[in-house]
């Protein structure tokens, strides 16, 4: 267990201002990703409202069955990485250990059944510029605008999670080594907000991409 | 600091609900809702995000200053939202 005086920056009166300062720090950078991922947002709404026929035409496309175990997978990181924290905060370091592994390695199943699921895109000719038949739809341009979105807005929200990944394996490292206790665990409180805002965007993302026509 | 009081068994039951609003997206995926098929897809992602902010994110045993920045994140995203909707909707498209 580390002694209080390492886990305490010089700036800080005591470990609870530096955990309550990490914490609203990451609340404050959360606030600017949600501007940049509302950028995306907005330009989605946008065209949506433009072309909502392509829009809805290709959308149906996108593989729902990939899209919803996906969602389940995330949703189930959050879980773990929830059950982290709470791990931290009573100072179980098995648990703790166990659970940021955990939620790292179901970050990276999200990423492989994603990976399968843009080469099924593929092998469907869901990729402008890449593999797409214009003379399948009757107005092409707006459903490449909905595509190059969907990979645009699918894409950094993957790289949001292999951030996210990193993160946890170097917490996962750290926790390891006794670095945490229920006194400092700031780090995973702070790394935890982080990977459930990456979650929250995803849910909005399901029904954006896979929900604008019927199936 | 505020401590959470959210327990192991509290995130598990919430989580229950997480999933439950999911397969409630992908079964809707299937029905035709008219002008509601958007909205519905819409308000079933914010209960889904407000479970996880409020709980998992423990913002709702959070400081009042977590919570200014929590909500003006959204009211910002508001703001660009509805800034760029009143010029796109009321412009003329010639296309």
């Amino acid at each position: 267990m580390a002694a209080k005086s390492d886990s305490l920056a010089p700036h800080f009166a005591d470990l609870e201002q530096q955990h309550e300062a990490a914490t609203l720090g990451m609340w404050i950078f959360l606030a600017t990703e949600l501007m940049f991922f509302g950028g995306l947002f907005t330009a989605y709404t946008v065209y949506r409202h433009r072309y909502p026929e392509e829009f809805a035409a290709a959308s149906t496309r996108l593989n729902l069955v990939f899209g919803g175990v996906n969602t389940v997978v995330l949703l189930t990181s959050s879980l773990t990485m929830a059950l982290a924290v709470y791990a931290a905060r009573v100072g179980r370091r098995d648990w703790l250990i166990s659970c940021l592994g955990l939620t790292g390695l179901l970050g990276a199943a999200f990423l492989v059944i994603k990976g399968f699921e843009y080469h099924g895109d593929y092998a469907d000719n869901l990729v402008p510029g890449l593999a797409f038949v214009e003379s399948e739809w009757p107005k092409p341009a707006g459903v490449k605008l909905f595509l190059l979105l969907y990979y645009l807005m699918t894409g950094v929200h993957a790289l949001h999670l292999i951030i996210g990944i990193v993160l946890m394996s170097v917490l996962a490292a750290l926790a390891r080594r006794g670095r945490y206790s229920s006194e400092y665990y700031a780090p995973v409180e702070v790394g935890g907000l982080y990977w459930h805002f990456v979650d929250v965007i995803w849910i909005f993302l399901l029904p954006l991409l896979y929900m604008v026509g019927v199936r | 600091m505020p401590q959470p009081v959210e327990t192991p068994r509290m995130y598990v039951a919430i989580f229950a609900g997480l999933i439950a609003l999911t397969a409630a997206t992908v079964a809707l995926c299937h029905f035709d809702l008219g002008a509601f098929h958007g909205a519905a897809g819409l308000g079933i992602a914010g209960a889904k995000a407000a479970l996880i902010v409020l709980f998992f994110m423990h913002v709702r045993s959070g400081s009042r200053l977590i919570w200014v920045i929590a909500l003006s994140g959204l009211f910002w995203l508001g703001i660009l939202l509805s800034l760029t909707l009143t010029d796109v909707l009321t412009r003329s498209w010639s296309m």
